[in-house]
């Protein structure tokens, strides 16, 4: 992470159109693909329950889901932030791309309504996971949301001719996106070994008292 | 109020800070709750050893 902040912010060179508010670019645009993938991995996970029927796979599918909502949170903090210092203004409701990942946030956050409104059990594992699963289907719709708008003002920086920035500029991004993975990755692994531990602390008590 | 763009870019970088700051102080305190009921259970263990079957 400290490498990776001191490319964005002092290494990098500053965008020519943008100037240094491009520089939120290695920060926005890693977090929002790391709350894509985290959406995604709560949907492997869900639909690995509801294969296998294994209710190991319903924690790690709540955890994955919540990391991706976190992040999620961060994507519309920090595109909000962007989208003032090169728009002038914090949102707008004709960019379809910050509509449909505010729809994706949203749909997420009802995730855990759904959820803490079961009991726990089966039911709550299989109902959460379903959910799960109809939510992975917004991913793809809102990641290809700017290009298949023809009036978006958010901007494209990869394209089929590949990264639309200098060699400089894309290792920076390269490093930050590895940098917000492996923080996710980590807090991933840190959460769930903490509900595991929660869990078998709960049922400990039980068989002692 | 008016931001310049280099204030705007600290603020997104802080608040990513923030957010992953209060995040390991969530989960700290959750550790030091689990490292409590640990001993607890680890002492109602031992008085039940004492007591024998």
């Amino acid at each position: 992470m400290g490498l990776a902040l001191v490319l964005a912010l002092i290494v990098a060179p500053e965008d020519a159109d943008q100037g240094i508010s491009q520089r939120i670019f290695y920060i926005h645009v890693p977090i929002a693909l790391t709350a894509y993938f985290c959406f995604g991995l709560g949907a492997v996970k869900a639909l690995l329950l509801l294969w296998r029927g294994d209710e190991r796979y319903d924690l790690e599918s709540y955890v994955a889901i919540h990391q991706g909502t976190i992040f999620g949170a961060l994507t519309l903090i920090t595109g909000a932030i962007w989208a003032k210092a090169s728009w002038g203004v914090w949102w707008t409701w004709s960019s379809n791309q910050l509509v449909l990942f505010l729809v994706l946030f949203l749909f997420y956050c009802a995730y855990f309504m759904l959820r803490f409104s079961l009991e726990d059990g089966p039911r709550r594992a299989r109902s959460s996971a379903v959910y799960a699963l109809f939510g992975v289907a917004l991913i793809p719709v809102s990641f290809l949301a700017i290009r298949l708008a023809e009036d978006f003002i958010h901007p494209t920086v990869f394209t089929r001719e590949g990264p639309q920035m200098s060699g400089t500029m894309f290792a920076t991004f390269c490093v930050a996106w590895g940098a917000v993975t492996l923080l996710a990755y980590v807090l991933y692994r840190v959460e769930l070994a903490g509900k595991r531990l929660d869990a078998d602390l709960r049922d400990l008590r039980e068989a002692l008292q | 109020m008016s931001w310049s763009q280099g204030e705007l870019v600290a603020a997104a970088y802080a608040v990513v800070f923030v957010f992953v700051l209060v995040y390991v102080a969530i989960i700290a305190a959750k550790l030091a709750r689990l490292q409590r009921e640990t001993a607890e259970l680890v002492e109602l263990a031992r008085g039940k050893t004492r007591l024998g079957p």
